[in-house]
């Protein structure tokens, strides 16, 4: 078989681009998942009954439904009801309202791990609920949260190629352009593939770095 | 606040888990200084009194009162229906009862100074440099004055339970709850905790102490209660409990007791 060098050369700047994009969308996502996905965390550890179900339902539908079809329902319904995000802030919402749910789990289930002796003692002491969650169980929680944060930023990654449907450039699409024009699959598939991989490696490396450096008692 | 009652009083308080009748309607009054000693084969009910208390379990029925106030909630209103304590009551009343556990629950990401301190700071709202020097004299106390700084990973077992001992008092309670403090601690362990123990009753604190060190109760207790089937069978003056037990359950648990 041949491959041709020649679009290589050409295409490795252009898929350079689109990873920025890439970059930029999941570091956005991350971010705004993250803060979303605390919130909602804590929300469902809340005394509210309602609170809890509202985050244990948003849950439930953003696993019980495809990622694509969450990206394809804030980039077409969200105008419907008069909210106009070009594609790259539409990625960013779909995304970020994806991982909020995961993280969300991630915070509800890390600090239910805690041992149930600890909010004893920290009652028998006079604390309040909220106090409890504030110094006793979340400083607690944390540690055990990085390893499946970390997992769910490298997810989220990966997911962000899904965004080439709705046209964001990045590095998918950018391959995927760089195909229609020229008909080179192979060439640019194990580029991409390649692109993505080190992007990965880089982060799963900075995790694990992250990881190491987690208090230990 | 009735100027006759007892520092703590216990009427009737039962407890149920489901199906399982564990407290069957406990009675016990404590007076301020006094030294309880609570004995009684596992599954008595004696740990599900004690947590009972303090309400780190809701009884099912019953009262208890600290100085003459109703812990839980309150009669109210003309009707004397019973009232639960809010979320934020029930907190400030909590903390009038020092707990120590049988596996020391120290908070795990403080250190022996901070795990003290934690309480008076953000509970009873003493500025840090104060919380942390009250701390301090607490972990004297208990014999633990240099190994402030260290995480209760890096203590034995005694050590933990002194550290959880230091905390309570930090909290400056009326009543002091031991729940087997030494039965998960190594042998070898167990003294430097009773001796602190009974530091502190000598001291006039008042304190009920589940446990099952017969010596201890038979050396420190002002009152020995055998407990048996979620209700108090037995209860008088260690000489009398130890000497000459009445009931033919007491006889038999002590015989029992005797042989290990």
């Amino acid at each position: 078989m041949n491959i041709d060098w020649d679009i290589i050369a050409k295409a490795m700047p252009l898929l350079a681009e689109g990873a920025i994009v890439t970059v930029q969308v999941s570091f956005l996502s991350a971010i705004l998942g993250l803060v979303l996905g605390i919130a909602m965390g804590l929300a469902a550890l809340s005394e509210t009954r309602l609170l809890r179900w509202i985050v244990a339902a948003y849950v439930d539908f953003i696993r019980g439904t495809p990622l694509l079809i969450q990206i394809f329902l804030v980039f077409f319904a969200l105008p419907v009801i008069g909210i106009r995000l070009d594609e790259f802030w539409a990625g960013v919402l779909a995304l970020s309202i994806n991982a909020a749910a995961f993280v969300a789990e991630v915070v509800r289930g890390g600090v239910g791990a805690i041992e149930k002796g600890q909010t004893e003692a920290a009652r028998s002491i006079g604390m309040r609920n909220r106090q409890i969650l504030v110094w006793i169980l979340l400083p607690q929680a944390y540690r055990q949260m990085v390893p499946p944060l970390t997992n769910e930023l490298i997810s989220l990654v990966k997911n962000s190629s899904l965004l080439s449907v709705i046209s964001v450039y990045e590095l998918t699409r950018a391959g995927q352009a760089i195909i229609s024009i020229h008909f080179v699959p192979f060439e640019i598939y194990t580029l991409l593939a390649l692109y993505y991989y080190l992007l990965l490696k880089a982060l799963s490396i900075l995790s694990k770095k992250l990881e190491e450096r987690l208090p230990q008692w | 606040m009735v100027s006759s009652f007892p520092r703590l009083r216990a009427e009737d308080v039962t407890k149920s888990f489901g199906e399982t009748v564990v407290l069957k309607g406990v009675d016990m009054d404590v007076s301020a200084g006094e030294t309880v000693v609570v004995i009684g084969a596992s599954g008595s009910g004696k740990t599900t009194f004690l947590r009972c208390l303090n309400r780190l379990e809701t009884p099912t029925g019953g009262t208890i009162w600290l100085d003459g106030e109703t812990i839980g909630g309150a009669f109210d209103g003309p009707s004397g229906a019973w009232r639960s304590a809010s979320e934020a009551r029930m907190a400030e009343q909590r903390r009038q009862f020092g707990f120590v556990f049988q596996r020391f629950n120290l908070f795990p990401h403080l250190t022996a100074r901070q795990n003290t301190a934690i309480g008076p700071e953000k509970v009873r709202g003493l500025k840090r440099a104060d919380a942390e020097a009250l701390a301090e004299r607490e972990l004297a106390r208990v014999q633990l004055a240099d190994h402030v700084d260290k995480r209760p990973s890096e203590l034995s077992g005694g050590q933990q339970q002194r550290v959880a001992i230091a905390r309570a008092l930090a909290m400056e309670p009326r009543i002091m709850l031991f729940d087997e403090p030494t039965s998960a601690l190594d042998p070898e362990l167990v003294q430097e905790v009773l001796d602190v123990m009974k530091a502190l009753a000598e001291a006039g604190m008042t304190m009920i102490v589940v446990t099952h060190e017969m010596a201890f109760a038979r050396d420190v207790a002002d009152r020995v209660v055998f407990m048996a089937d979620g209700v108090i069978a037995e209860e008088g003056p260690p000489e009398a409990i130890f000497g000459s037990p009445q009931k033919a359950a007491t006889q038999k648990f002590l015989r029992h007791i005797a042989r290990h």
